[in-house]
C-alpha cells in the first residue's frame, strides 16, 4: 500500500507577516519556511504506519505545488522519512488549482491513501482534501483524529462536535488530517538528514488548469492589546479590571 | 567567501532547535536544582543522533561536518548545556580520537556504540595534580607485558558515573615527560575501577561529574590507543577540537540568555515605558548582539578550517577563549536586564550565567587559552 502526503509551504508560525504589491502579495523577504504544521502531523503519521511492520505500507510519498522555493521543504519532509518526493512546478494559485494538479498527478500514479492537512497556516482554507476527493471521485473523511489499521481493515476516528465518530473503509479514500492523528511531528534524525540527501525529488510539470479564484487584497487583523499577568492572590483586582477597563462584567 | 548556510546545515540546526525547545526545556530547572542526570534526553539525543553526529557513517555515525556541530551544539546549550557537555565530551573528545587513531576493531567495538549513543564515553585527563598542566599526570599504567596495570586517580570527569567507556590518559614511562604518556580505550566497569561521589557543582548540575579511581587496573595490551608514546599528542589534538564544541556551548549559553534578554526587556515596563527603550538597555543588548555575532564566527571559522583540513588549533583556542569570556559577560548582562526576575530561578537566565563560568575553566581556562594563541603567534 502506498500512502501519499499533500505537502504546503508555509511560513514560519512566528513569521511577521507584511504585504507587497498593493496589498495583494505575501511580501516572502525573510521568510522562513515550514512544512505546514497539519502536513507535517499527517506525515508523522504515515511514516508511523510504514514503520508498523504489522500492516503492509510499503511507500510514502510527499507531494507539492510550488516553486522552487519549496526544495527545502519537500528535502525536510525526506528527512522525516518520506521515501520519495514530486513537487509540481507551478505557483499554487488556489485551492481548485492545487487540488487539480494533485489529482492530474494522482491519476497517473495511484495510491491507496492520500492524506492533507485540515487547514494550511498560511491562508487557512480548508479546501484542498474535499477537491482532492472529488476530482478522483473518492471518499473524503474530514477532521481525522486517528489513522489505524487493524488486520487489514482502516479504522478511522472522526473528531465531531462533542465526541467522536469511528468508521471502518476501504482504500483508496483521501484523509483529512485533524491535530490528534499522532503526539508530536517528527523531529529529523541526523541520519534521515543524511539519507535525504539521496532520496528522490521529482519536479513534474503542470497541467492546464486556470485557478477559479484571485486575491483582492490582504488585510491585517487589528493589534491585539497587550497581555497583562495578574497573580493569583489578587482575584479581586481581576474581576476589577474585568468591569472597568475590559468592561465585559 | 561564503557566508551562506547550506540547506542541510539549516535543517541539522532546525532539529537542534526543535529537539531543545520540545524536549529539553520541560524539566530543565528541576534537573538542574536537584542534579538529575537527564538520561531519557540523553536516550533521545543518541536516536537523533547527535551523540555521534561527528563520527563517519561507516562507524554508524552521522557524517555531519563540524559547522553543522556547531549549529547543533549553540541550539542545545541555549536550552540545556548540562546535556550539550554529554553531547560534546562524546563527540570530539572521545569518538574523534578512536575514529582518527583507533583500530578497526577498536573502531568496531568501542566507537560505533558511542556513535549510535547506545554507550556514552568519557574523556580521563584531570587530575587532582594536572588540571592546566597536563603533562604532570601521575596516574601510572605499567607494561608487564600481556597487560598495562593501572593506578592512580583521575577529576572532574564528565559523565565519569555513566560513561561505559573511558578514554583513559596514563603515564607508561614517567622518564619519559610527556613522550612517555599513552591513551586507552576501556570499559568503564573493568576490575579495580572504582568512581567517586558526583560532584556538587555551581552549574550544569544534571551532567555527572566524578573522580574515577584506578587500583591495579589491568588493561589488554590491544586496548592502547594509537602508537606507544602518542597519548598526550591524541589528548591535545583532542582538546583542538573539544574547544570548538565547549566554544559553541558558550555561544549558546549567550546567545540563549540574550535571546531571554531580548524578550524580557520588550515586555517589562519601567517609568511608562518597555526597558528596551530605555537607552541604558538597549545598548546593552546591542553590545551583547555584537559579541554573540563575533563569537559565532569565531566558532564557524574554526569548524570550517577543520572540515577544509587545514590546522585548526589557534582557531578554536582563539573561538574557545572568545566565546567563553562573550558567555560569562553576555548571560550577566541578561541577569542584570532581568532585574530581580533575572536572580530566580524561573527565568533561567540566572542558571545560564552560573554555566557560564564553566566554559571559561574546562577544556583548558581562559589563561591557558591565552598560552596556546600567544605561543601559536610565535610559530
Ligand atoms: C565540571 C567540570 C567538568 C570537567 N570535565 C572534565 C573531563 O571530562 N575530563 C577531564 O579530563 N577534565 C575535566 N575537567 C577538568 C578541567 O579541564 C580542569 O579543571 C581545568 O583544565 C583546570 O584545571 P585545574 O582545575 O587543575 O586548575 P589549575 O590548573 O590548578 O588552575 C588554577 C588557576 O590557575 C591558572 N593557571 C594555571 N596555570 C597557569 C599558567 N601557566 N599561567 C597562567 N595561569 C595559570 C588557571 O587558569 C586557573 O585560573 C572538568 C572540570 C570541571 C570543573
Amino acid at each position: 500500500m502506498k500512502i501519499l502526503v499533500c505537502i504546503s509551504n508555509v511560513p514560519d508560525t512566528t513569521t511577521k507577516i507584511k504585504f507587497a504589491n498593493n496589498n495583494t502579495q505575501v511580501d516572502d523577504a525573510g521568510v522562513q519556511w515550514i512544512i505546514n504544521p497539519w502536513d507535517e502531523l499527517a506525515l508523522t503519521r504515515a511514516i508511523e504506519l510504514k514503520e508498523d511492520s504489522s500492516n503492509s505500507f510499503d511507500e510514502v510519498c510527499v507531494v507539492n505545488v510550488g516553486l522552487a522555493k519549496s526544495d527545502a521543504t519537500l528535502r525536510k519532509a525526506l528527512a522525516i522519512g518520506a521515501d520519495k518526493a514530486i513537487r509540481i512546478d507551478a505557483e499554487p494559485l488556489d485551492a481548485y488549482f492545487v487540488a487539480g494538479q494533485i489529482a492530474d498527478y494522482i491519476k497517473n500514479n495511484p495510491f491507496d491513501i492520500v492524506l492533507s492537512g485540515i487547514e494550511s497556516s498560511d491562508y487557512n482554507g480548508s479546501s484542498v482534501g474535499g477537491m482532492l476527493s472529488e476530482f478522483l471521485d473518492c471518499p473524503a473523511i474530514s477532521s481525522m483524529t486517528k489513522l489505524e489499521v487493524d488486520n487489514g481493515e482502516i479504522i478511522i476516528h472522526r473528531a465531531i462536535p462533542g465526541g467522536k465518530q469511528v468508521l471502518e473503509l476501504q482504500a483508496p479514500f483521501v484523509g483529512i488530517v485533524q491535530k490528534g492523528i499522532t503526539n508530536e511531528p517528527r523531529i529529523p534524525a541526523m541520519r534521515g538528514i543524511m539519507m535525504a540527501r539521496k532520496k528522490p525529488l521529482e519536479v513534474v510539470s503542470p497541467v492546464d488548469l486556470k485557478a477559479l479564484s484571485h486575491i483582492v487584497e490582504f488585510e491585517l487583523p487589528q493589534a491585539k492589546a497587550s497581555c497583562r499577568m495578574i497573580s493569583e492572590e489578587r482575584l479581586e483586582a481581576l474581576v476589577d479590571l474585568l468591569k472597568s477597563e475590559a468592561k465585559v462584567l | 567567501m561564503n557566508f551562506e548556510l547550506t540547506e542541510e546545515q539549516e535543517m541539522i540546526r532546525d532539529a537542534a532547535r526543535d529537539f531543545a525547545q520540545r524536549e529539553l526545556l520541560p524539566g530543565v530547572i528541576e534537573r538542574d536544582e536537584n542534579a538529575i542526570y537527564p538520561k531519557e534526553q540523553v536516550k533521545r539525543l543518541g536516536e537523533l543522533g547527535f551523540l555521534g553526529m561527528l563520527v563517519g557513517t561507516e562507524y554508524d555515525g552521522g557524517g555531519m561536518d563540524t559547522v553543522s556541530y556547531v549549529l547543533a551544539m549553540e541550539e542545545i546549550s541555549k536550552v540545556d548545556a548540562s546535556v550539550s557537555v554529554i553531547m560534546s565530551v562524546n563527540n570530539s573528545l572521545v569518538c574523534w580520537g578512536v575514529q582518527k587513531y583507533g583500530s578497526e576493531a577498536q573502531k568496531e567495538e568501542f566507537l560505533k556504540p558511542m556513535a549510535r549513543g547506545d554507550k556514552i564515553g568519557a574523556f580521563l585527563l584531570s587530575e587532582p595534580e594536572a588540571g592546566s598542566d597536563a603533562t604532570s599526570q601521575r596516574t601510572t599504567a605499567v607494561d608487564m607485558g600481556d597487560h598495562y596495570l593501572v593506578n592512580g586517580i583521575k577529576n572532574w570527569i564528565t559523565s565519569g558515573g555513566t560513561a561505559s567507556t573511558y578514554l583513559l590518559i596514563a603515564h607508561t614511562h614517567p622518564e619519559k615527560k610527556h613522550h612517555g604518556i599513552n591513551a586507552f580505550l576501556i570499559d568503564s566497569n573493568l576490575e579495580g575501577i572504582s568512581v567517586g561521589p558526583h560532584e556538587n557543582k555551581m552549574g550544569m548540575r544534571a551532567s555527572d561529574t566524578h573522580s574515577v579511581m584506578f587500583n591495579n587496573v589491568k588493561i589488554p595490551k590491544e586496548n592502547r590507543l594509537g602508537e606507544d608514546g602518542q597519548g598526550f599528542k591524541i589528548a591535545m589534538k583532542s582538546l583542538e577540537g573539544g574547544r570548538i564544541g565547549i566554544a559553541s556551548q558558550a555561544l549558546g549559553l549567550a546567545s540563549g540568555a540574550y535571546e531571554l534578554a531580548l524578550q524580557y526587556a520588550q515586555e517589562r515596563k519601567t517609568f511608562g515605558k518597555e526597558i528596551i527603550k530605555h537607552q541604558a538597555i538597549a545598548f546593552k543588548l546591542a553590545d551583547m548582539a555584537v559579541e554573540i555575532e563575533a563569537a559565532r564566527y569565531f566558532c564557524l571559522k574554526a569548524a570550517w578550517l577543520k572540515d577544509q583540513g587545514k590546522p585548526y588549533g589557534q582557531a578554536s583556542a582563539m573561538a574557545k577563549l572568545y566565546a567563553a569570556e562573550t558567555a560569562m559577560k553576555v548571560t550577566t548582562e541578561a541577569v542584570q536586564i532581568h532585574g530581580g526576575n533575572g536572580y530566580v530561578k524561573e527565568y533561567h537566565v540566572e542558571r545560564l550565567m552560573r554555566e557560564a563560568k564553566l566554559t571559561q575553566i574546562y577544556e583548558g581556562t581562559s589563561e591557558i587559552q591565552k598560552i596556546v594563541i600567544s605561543r601559536g603567534l610565535l610559530a
